[in-house]
């Protein structure tokens, strides 16, 4: 029982974790019809400017946040303006691509300024042991889980109530329609790539809280694809609990299989999911059947 | 002055090269990799180049069977590589099967385990077929890492270099021979696949699917054997590879081996077997050519041996950036542009 309710914890502050990193995901695909495939990049620079602004510059850590979250915007900004948009209208695999030369390039120039070796992360969230029902779980993936459940009712309320995010889903579901409303699908497009930025900076740090700074939190990207079509391709409460449930499986297969097949389970998943219903659970249906 | 190419009969017609020019240029080609192990003077590093981008052509021309002429995206290259790799790995240094019958063994399994990933693309198309193609990536080479019995796990396996004769292939220049040899062999093998009824339903299913299935090309059946065929040939380049190298590690056959054939591709020309040899050869040689520049500029600023890595990284990234913006059709398209300038020079206009 315990290790059933330690297992849950960790699997679920994985999985919110990869939730939010989904999330940008998802956001840049539903606004766009562009796979990220640098989103693990952007996850992995919002840690290192963030471990940039409180370790190596000194600022007090509220102060390194908000500099973590500017830097993140103009990367979405600039990232859409000079790789993106010029390809608009290619075809699928140029986009493709273009997101993974874009990965490789983030990841140089970050190793280029901060080398390979990962670094131990300023712990700005204590990482205490607390024990809940039974079971011992660090503070900081609590705190993991907290901020990743305020982000997600932010997200909610923007899509809701704000002018911008209703522009965004109008954009997201007929551009043409969103633009003869005088809606700037430019401007919205800018949005998603900077609101996807920061989401996988905040991402980033939770991250690096839990395991510090290094390269390998680009692993992520890769990570994000089971969730992404698990939950459905545009579907943002699909991210979030896709990536519950991958977080979930990959702790239960890690705790009570072993053998390193949580590894892999979730790309098993993937491609079932893919087989049976390439939608996701809860994603638009509209795959074009050969 | 020529006004246009006019052929008089089929046989002229039907010709793999048509005019007096492509036979040139192809005549030339061919003298110019037979004669280059001597032009090099028989020094190992060229002619590891050489044989480094001949290797590359060969899986690259697979893929691009697979990507530019059929238009089914895969990520899954480093993967089917790998299962070439190791069969031919495992054929030669456990069974003692002479490495000439390990080459085509290990194409066909890998012919075997593409066709059986391509299964996905019977209801997948565009980027969710290429996420399909990522896990099939992810899970072979998890299996390579944990099939301890089989592939040794995460340590290298050892092969036996190729004998011919009592010749033992374990030089650059001796193996050159080989893999060029292999590289005539596929390109000509592709060049006529797409003259067959086969390559021609490849093409139509990349240009429309729904199209090819009304004029009765079986897509089904095409797209796997198009995973199979391109497959066949990923895997002969990764039994060269074995076999050249030695040694076999799942290291070679990650994700980023198959964005580098993916790019080779792109950068060379989508759909075109010149195409994959310009590519092959750009990406290995700019690499080569960064850590060349890096060394001699060693000197000047010492910190330059430890930005190698990161350099050629950045320049990976950015020149398939800079390629997609300005020049999508790749360098196919620039050669094409030259020959059509010089097609008429000096009365161009």
């Amino acid at each position: 029982m315990d290790t059933f309710v330690q297992l849950t914890l960790t699997g679920l502050t994985n999985g919110m974790i990869l939730a939010l990193a989904a999330l940008g995901f998802v956001l840049i695909y539903k606004a766009s019809d562009v796979i990220n495939f640098a989103q693990g990049e952007f996850l992995m620079i919002g840690a290192y400017m963030l471990y940039a602004a409180i370790v190596q510059i000194g600022l007090p850590w509220s102060l390194g946040v908000v500099v973590t979250l500017l830097v993140a915007v103009l990367l979405g900004v600039l990232v859409e303006r000079l790789v993106l948009r010029p390809l608009i209208g290619e075809p699928i695999i140029s986009v493709i691509m273009a997101t993974i030369g874009l990965s490789s390039l983030l990841q140089a120039i970050v190793r280029m300024i901060w080398g390979s070796q990962p670094k131990a992360f300023p712990a700005f969230i204590p990482s205490t042991p607390v024990t809940l029902l039974g079971a011992t779980i660090g503070a900081d993936r609590l705190w993991a889980i907290a901020v990743a459940v305020v982000m997600m009712l932010l997200f909610a309320f923007f899509f809701q109530r704000s002018r911008e995010g209703i522009a965004m889903r109008a954009v997201a579901d007929d551009q043409q329609a969103a633009m003869s409303m005088g809606i700037s699908v430019k401007k919205v497009f800018a949005w998603a790539w900077s609101i996807a930025a920061m989401t996988a900076a905040i991402a980033g740090a939770l991250v690096a809280n839990i395991i510090g700074v290094g390269p390998h939190l680009s692993h992520f990207g890769l990570r994000v694809f089971p969730v992404v079509i698990l939950g459905g391709l545009d579907s943002i409460p699909g991210a979030i609990i896709g990536g519950i449930i991958i977080g979930l499986l990959e702790a239960y297969v890690g705790g009570y299989i072993g053998g390193g097949l949580n590894q892999v389970v979730s790309f098993i998943v993937l491609v079932v999911i893919l087989m049976v219903r390439p939608y996701g659970l809860f994603g638009q249906e509209i795959i074009e059947r050969v | 002055m020529i006004s246009g190419t006019f052929h008089t009969s089929y046989r002229s017609d039907m010709a793999l090269r048509r005019t007096w020019l492509e036979r040139l240029r192809l005549g030339l080609f061919i003298a110019f990799v037979l004669l280059f192990p001597f032009l090099a003077g028989k020094k190992p590093y060229p002619i590891f180049l050489m044989n480094q981008i001949g290797i590359a052509t060969i899986g690259a021309i697979g893929l691009n069977i697979l990507v530019g002429y059929t238009g089914q995206i895969s990520l899954g290259q480093g993967a089917f590589m790998a299962v070439g790799a190791y069969t031919a790995g495992i054929l030669s240094a456990r069974f003692g099967v002479p490495w000439w019958l390990t080459i085509p063994i290990a194409a066909l399994a890998t012919a075997a385990v593409g066709a059986l990933f391509g299964i996905p693309s019977l209801r997948l198309k565009g980027l969710y077929l290429a996420i399909a193609t990522l896990a099939a990536q992810e899970i072979i080479i998890w299996v390579v890492t944990h099939w301890e019995a089989v592939t040794g796990g995460v340590d290298a396996l050892v092969v036996p270099p190729p004998m011919v004769g009592n010749l033992r292939v374990n030089t650059d220049f001796r193996f050159y021979w080989i893999v060029w040899l292999l590289v005539g062999l596929t390109a000509l093998l592709t060049a006529n696949l797409f003259r067959t009824r086969y390559g021609r339903a490849f093409i139509a299913i990349r240009d429309q699917d729904i199209a090819a299935e009304v004029m009765g090309v079986n897509v089904f059946a095409y797209k796997l054997l198009a995973f199979a065929v391109s497959s066949f040939f990923v895997g002969t380049a990764g039994a060269l590879i074995a076999h050249y190298r030695g040694i076999v590690t799942w290291e070679r056959f990650t994700i980023d081996v198959s964005v580098l054939y993916l790019a080779m591709i792109i950068i060379g020309g989508l759909g075109s077997i010149s195409g994959s040899l310009f590519g092959a050869a750009f990406m290995t040689l700019l690499p080569a050519f960064l850590t060349n520049v890096g060394r001699s500029l060693q000197g000047v600023f010492p910190m330059m041996e430890e930005f190698i890595p990161y350099l050629q990284q950045a320049s990976f990234g950015l020149v398939i950036i800079l390629f997609l913006i300005l020049e999508p059709e790749g360098l196919k398209k620039i050669w094409e542009d030259i020959k059509n300038y010089f097609a008429l020079w000096p009365f161009s206009y």
